[in-house]
């Protein structure tokens, strides 16, 4: 590879020479987009062609950098998030050419947004005993099933999908996964209402859903593969930066300490200070994780720190709750809406207190990451699959 | 409030690290058998002195802090965290903490040649301070008269027994004293790897090594702190990974052990810790290598370590169950050690009261 440092001058003239022959004052928004896109400088680490130029990924940063102190107008990378950090990886990684050539572009610059169709009510931590059926009708797939725990499913334009091809084989090899278009009329999201009273989820009803074949990533049997390189990015994209000390929740329930001498007690106070040492070492350990990723040493401490967060989360949730005394029974607002991303802080406590409940639920539960922890960072047995060797269709259901 | 904090630390370890880790766990594979630390119990310390002579001169590891003009190594805290991370692995019962790292520092600004000696390994060195006097305890109530006579007793000195020269802190000074000039009484310690003494000076004659004695002191205990951390880590490490070998070997129910869930997910949770109290152990020792954000990053270090070593080995107890309460298997071993560790230095809940105030959480 070329000296980083010579990479990194490069990069500075190309960001230069795209904030010159576009100006972001007079450049309107999708234009500078675009032209931002055909530079390579949307995800560098892509290949040239796919808005990237092969480089490594740790360059992006700098680009972001440069391009946001130039005023330039960014992909709302939130608005996106799971196009953004799981589906367009995997087309990268299995789509055809056509595939990427269609549906990177606009994913990229937030003009066709996704989501994930992969939960359903029975196949949770089990994602491999998914039911959604899809049957082959020429050139095309029917779909029929539902799918659930569907963030921006009601207003996004595509999906990530998988659904059984052959449930007359085992349950990992009868799955093919699939670009699902979500204006098709066999669509029907419904919001899911949460112990929040809002619905950051929804449940997506398939009803004669056609998908064409030539919208199928992978082959027919490969989803249970391909679907395990999506969920494995939902790990790899722990962000970019590391957080300074007192970031996030934290930091919210320390400021509230300052805030408020009256409320404090011997026992919060040890609580408190038990938790700060937690999350500073919490930030400390993922603070080395990244260094370890950025110099090609993977550990397996994703799964571990996602079980330490949500310990974390919820216990600081709860003290401050206790913390705020009479203001803490008191709550925002109960009315159903439907947020397009999670706002940890930007919310009343009693909401935080509800929605850390999730931390361990969502993206594999605790206990599922400890079965992962064990097996494959301290390589104990894993778990009797009664299941592994029986034909899908023959499962008690 | 100091909470200046350099967010970029390097906290991986460099190849000369690993090769030093290497070097040391080599030796105390051949040398420290845990059957050699268990006969300490008993009353027979041989592996210690062979032991300490080959770390400490044909290591290096006596003068691994000492500049290169006094005849060290020159290393920093890095490198030192990683020695104790090994000692820590294999309970080692030897002097590197007390005299190598505690005593050394509070030597280093001195220019005293007892620093030189140190370094070579020809001397071994003791604060004479409680084991759980932590950076900001008071210190013992010596007297001192005006021909530099020291009298007074300090109770449970680490170091002491294997030291020929006693630093005591009196009166603001640091004065040497020679070990056959005090009365250095062994006593039953809980963790006789690293056993404990009784002190006592009948007007023993001292010479005069740190004048702005008391900084130097508490200098000395919070590198000695911070970089007990890593020693935490090593003990925890080994009885994690002691646990998970044995569970995997270990058969009831015609079942090997570690595929029972309730098992896993505790090995699981220990896992969990002991990664993270590495990233705060290492970040606490970097961060004093760097002189950036110590107090901090020390207070927190011992506030999660402390407790992390503890658990491990009450974890490695109760998971190899009647095995692991005998006193052939090792494991009391490091039940002993990480519980004087936890008090040594001062305890979780002192460094918590610190963080209160270092960063602004008052109670």
């Amino acid at each position: 590879m070329a000296d980083e440092t010579a990479l990194r001058a490069d990069l500075r003239e190309r960001v230069a020479d795209l904030l010159a022959a576009h100006p972001p004052a007079t450049t309107p928004r999708s234009e500078f987009l675009h032209a931002r896109y055909d530079a390579g400088l949307a995800w560098v680490s892509y290949p040239e062609g796919h808005g990237g130029l092969g480089l490594p990924g740790a360059l992006q940063s700098e680009v972001d950098e440069l391009l946001t102190a130039a005023g330039a107008p960014d992909n709302n990378p939130r608005g996106n998030g799971i196009g953004l950090g799981m589906a367009a990886p995997t087309i990268l990684a299995f789509g055809t050419e056509e595939q990427k050539q269609r549906f990177l572009r606009p994913l990229w610059t937030g003009e066709e947004v996704w989501c994930q169709l992969f939960s359903e009510p029975g196949a949770g931590s089990d994602l491999a005993n998914l039911g959604t059926r899809a049957v082959r009708d020429g050139d095309e797939w029917v779909v029929n099933g539902q799918k659930v725990w569907t963030s921006v499913a009601h207003i996004a334009d595509f999906a990530i999908l998988v659904a059984r091809t052959d449930p007359g084989t085992v349950k990992h090899a009868g799955i093919t996964y699939f670009l699902c278009d979500m204006s098709d009329p066999g669509i029907e999201v419904r919001p899911l209402r949460q112990i929040t009273g809002e619905a950051e989820f929804n449940e997506v009803f398939l009803t004669d859903v056609r998908i064409p074949d030539a919208n199928r990533l992978g082959a027919e049997g490969q989803g249970w593969r391909v679907a395990t390189a999506t969920l494995n990015q939902e790990r790899v994209s722990i962000g970019g930066r590391a957080a300074p000390r007192e970031s996030g929740l934290i930091g919210l329930v320390a400021q509230e300490w300052r805030d408020r001498p009256q409320s404090r007690t011997p026992e919060l106070h040890d609580r408190l200070l038990r938790l700060w040492v937690d999350a500073e070492v919490a930030r400390l350990t993922g603070l080395r994780l990244r260094q370890k990723l950025a110099s090609g040493r993977p550990g397996p401490e994703g799964a571990a720190m996602k079980v330490t967060f949500a310990r974390i989360n919820q216990e600081l949730s709860g003290l401050e709750l206790e913390l705020l005394g009479e203001d803490g029974l008191r709550y925002s607002d109960w009315t159903l809406v439907r947020p397009t991303e999670v706002d940890m802080t930007g919310r009343d406590a009693g909401y935080r207190y509800l929605r850390a409940k999730g931390n361990s639920i969502e993206g594999g539960t605790s206990e599922i990451l400890r079965n992962i922890v064990a097996e494959r960072v301290l390589g104990l047995p894993p778990e009797p699959r009664v299941d592994k060797d029986v034909p899908w269709k023959e499962l008690q259901k | 409030m100091t909470t200046t904090e350099s967010a970029e630390l390097d906290l991986l370890y460099t190849d000369v690290e690993d090769d030093l880790r290497a070097s040391v766990r080599d030796v105390l594979l051949d040398r420290c058998a845990p059957a050699a630390v268990t006969a300490m119990y008993d009353g027979d310390d041989a592996v210690v002195a062979p032991l300490w002579r080959v770390l400490a001169t044909e290591l290096g590891l006596a003068g691994l802090l000492v500049p290169e003009a006094a005849g060290g190594a020159g290393a920093s805290a890095r490198e030192a965290a990683v020695v104790l991370e090994e000692l820590g692995r294999a309970v080692a019962p030897v002097p590197f903490l007390t005299s190598a790292v505690v005593a050394t520092t509070v030597l280093l600004d001195s220019g005293a040649e007892l620093l030189t000696s140190l370094a070579a390994g020809e001397r071994i060195a003791a604060l004479t301070v409680p084991l759980s006097t932590g950076p900001a305890s008071p210190l013992p109530a010596l007297t001192i008269d005006a021909d530099g006579r020291i009298t007074g007793t300090v109770t449970s000195v680490a170091g002491a027994i294997e030291a020929d020269v006693l630093l005591v802190p009196v009166a603001g000074a640091v004065h040497a004293v020679a070990v056959d000039a005090a009365q250095v009484t062994p006593v039953v310690s809980l963790d006789m790897s690293r056993r404990l003494a009784d002190v006592t000076f009948d007007g023993a004659p001292s010479e005069l090594v740190v004048g702005d004695g008391e900084a130097a002191v508490r200098r000395g205990l919070a590198v000695g702190a911070a970089l007990l951390a890593s020693e935490q880590v090593g003990v925890a490490r080994w009885c994690l990974e002691e646990t998970v070998s044995y569970l995997k070997v270990r058969r009831q129910f015609g079942r090997v052990l570690g595929g029972f869930q309730a098992l896993k997910h505790r090995l699981a949770d220990l896992a969990i810790a002991v990664d993270s109290g590495g990233a705060a152990a290492r970040y606490a020792a970097v961060a004093l290598a760097e002189g950036t954000d110590v107090a901090v990053s020390t207070a927190v270090a011992q506030a999660y370590c402390s407790d992390l070593a503890v658990t491990a080995a009450e974890e490695a107890v109760q998971l190899h169950g009647g095995i692991g309460m005998t006193w052939e298997h090792p494991a009391h071993l490091y039940l002993k050690r990480a519980k004087a560790d936890q008090i040594a230095f001062g305890t979780a809940g002192a460094y918590r009261a610190q963080l209160a105030e270092l960063v602004g959480l008052p109670g």
